[in-house]
């Protein structure tokens, strides 16, 4: 399981050279294991693409290596195990479907038998006669995920797959992808969708401005669940709290004190706050969302809240 | 310590450059494009070659491209017999500026349409992907060329036909040279669209300055390098001017004469004409391959 599929170790991309250089990738190091379903979170321009170019060899890193099933990136024999589809599909408008297919099967050396199984895995094989210029975007982004799908490769790399898709659309499209993580698919999908991701992904490694912030499971991003109360007079609310829950696991928000413990404790604290004569006003659960997560992150610029992001992820649990 | 973007070979079954052209002739042979710009030059070229003159035969009167000629020797290019001069004739001009046009469309329009992205993300190399798409581009110039050939033979035995004339068709020798030259030159501009094609990544880029090249620019160099001498060496070196020359001095073309075809000259011997013209043969896709090898693909 732990067995990486792709890997990359400061892989940077820069444009332009001197002093008017820019870093559209900057010292990205990720690994993809397989049979995960791995998202590569964030916003437009953060270098998402670039990297994934990087990984399939399309373009050369300025430093730093990108390695595919242990061997280096770009390789004819590690893209061949590769399924991508990178930036939107990239097919001949005047063939249909069905040819679109058959011309990258014969540049696979594969059989024209898998179009027709790739066709039908992504509905379109009663479409796939008709010319590619004539579908609509939802099954322009279907045809390249065929496209990836063809000759059973080893990871499968997605970039942005619901990209301009319709919520029906978007939805077939990670039913798909959920889809092929179940048959143990390794898949590398990123997105700028929060909810996507949070939705079918295992891992994420956030990426902002170039730079990969962190790297972590999903639920260990979002930090668990807090408990948050409402109490008066807040001080005293929030020594009791502190009290119960130690110094480091409690947080003042507002006039809410939001606490660090297991959900089984609630009862424990608002049996506490009451026999102390607070006024308890509210007493919830509050779940991080990956969306707050990442603001937090990407907005500050800062690669966690305190130092190592790994250490203090598994600490906020 | 970089990615490599290149090796040798494919763990696939098979040969890459091979699986590579037959998906680039599958291609190639769907679209529409292709077929309208092959149409384009057989209709042109027998109407020049053959239907304009043999109605100036058969009407008695001399026109603009065929004063000065007399009947019979106006005949006599309209025969199988005249077959191995008519064939090429129309090429280094015409015909080269169509095979530019299509070189210059196929590999152009993958960069726009992003099917150059895709086709890299499949396995075969660069370098793979690149030979099989010049291979098949190939075969392409290679069926014009013999669907030329075609329509010029049943246009040839039409009019000696219907003028109770010989059938009879020239030196096999003679018919193998002219073919071979033929396709020497609509290779060679083919070649040299598929490298602008490559440099603009646009059809239309390229399609537009491959054209004023090829029509505009070096007639007007040529017109220049009568008077200048380092311009007239500098035209010796051009593609057209080797085109031009390799067909001319096969057929024994006078270039300034009224009758002569536009394009033919006589500018270099025909050693010379042919090694330059091997010389681009050589040259463009080299460099065209250097350019795909070296460049990201966004």
């Amino acid at each position: 399981m732990d067995d990486p599929v792709v890997q990359t170790k400061d892989l940077t991309k820069a444009y332009g050279k001197g002093d008017g250089a820019r870093l559209a990738v900057d010292r990205v190091s990720m690994t993809v294991r397989r049979g995960e379903v791995y998202g590569f979170l964030g916003p437009n321009g953060a270098g998402k693409t670039t990297t994934l170019r990087m990984v399939l060899g399309l373009i050369r890193p300025t430093a730093g290596s990108a390695t595919v099933l242990g061997r280096p990136a770009g390789v004819p024999e590690t893209t061949a195990r590769i399924g991508a589809l990178i930036e939107g599909p990239g097919f001949y408008p005047y063939l249909s479907g069905r040819d679109n297919l058959r011309t990258m099967a014969r540049y696979r050396g594969l059989p024209d038998a898998l179009v027709d199984a790739a066709l039908e895995r992504v509905d379109l094989a009663d479409r796939g006669d008709d010319k590619f210029k004539s579908y609509s975007l939802g099954m322009k982004q279907r045809l390249g995920v065929a496209a990836a799908l063809m000759g059973d490769p080893d990871v499968i790399v997605l970039d942005e797959p619901t990209n301009g898709l319709d919520p029906a659309g978007m939805a077939d499209m990670r039913a798909l992808i959920v889809d092929l993580a179940r048959g143990g698919q390794t898949v590398l999908l990123s997105s700028h969708l929060l909810a996507e991701v949070e939705e079918i992904c295992d891992r994420v490694g956030v990426i902002a401005r170039g730079t990969l912030l962190v790297e972590s499971t999903v639920s260990a991003l979002r930090g668990g669940r807090r408990l948050r109360v409402v109490a008066t007079p807040l001080d005293r609310a929030l020594a009791i709290a502190m009290r119960i829950a130690g110094e480091e696991a409690v947080r003042l928000d507002g006039d809410a004190v939001l606490l660090d413990v297991p959900a089984e404790s609630t009862p424990h604290v608002v049996r506490a706050l009451v026999t102390e004569g607070l006024d308890v006003h509210e007493a919830r659960i509050s779940e991080r969302t990956l969306e707050e997560v990442f603001f937090e992150m990407t907005d500050t610029g800062l690669h966690a809240p305190t130092g190592d992001p790994r250490t203090s992820l598994e600490a906020v649990r | 310590m970089t990615t490599v973007l290149e090796t040798r070979d494919d763990t696939t079954s098979g040969n890459p450059v091979l699986h590579s052209t037959r998906a680039d002739l599958l291609r190639l042979r769907k679209w529409p494009a292709v077929w309208v710009t092959v149409g384009a030059w057989l209709a042109l070229n027998a109407m020049f070659a053959y239907l304009f003159n043999y109605i100036t035969y058969s009407s008695g009167d001399t026109n603009f491209s065929t004063e000065g000629e007399s009947r019979a020797e106006l005949l006599a290019g309209l025969l199988p017999s005249g077959l191995a001069h008519t064939i090429p004739q129309g090429m280094p001009l015409f015909g080269g500026a169509i095979m530019m046009v299509l070189g210059a469309i196929v590999a152009g329009n993958g960069y726009g349409w992003g099917t150059w992205k895709t086709v890299l993300t499949q396995g075969p190399s660069r370098t793979s992907t690149l030979l099989g798409s010049l291979s098949a581009t190939s075969v392409l110039v290679a069926v014009v060329v013999a669907a030329t050939v075609v329509t010029d033979y049943a246009m040839s035995l039409a009019v000696a036909v219907g003028q109770s004339q010989s059938t009879a068709l020239p030196a096999l020798g003679d018919l193998a040279q002219s073919v071979g030259i033929a396709f020497l030159v609509m290779e060679m501009w083919a070649l040299a669209g598929y490298l602008l094609g490559t440099i603009a990544r646009s059809p239309a880029v390229s399609v537009g300055l491959g054209l004023v090249w090829a029509l505009v620019i070096e007639q007007l160099l040529r017109g220049v390098g009568g008077s200048l001498a380092w311009v007239d060496s500098f035209t010796h070196v051009l593609p057209g001017t080797a085109a031009g020359s390799l067909v001319g001095q096969m057929v024994g073309a006078k270039p300034g004469t009224p009758d002569a075809t536009p394009g033919l000259l006589d500018a270099l011997s025909y050693d010379r004409a042919l090694l330059t013209v091997a010389a681009y043969l050589v040259v463009l896709p080299l460099t065209t391959w250097w350019m795909v090898r070296r460049r990201d693909v966004t």
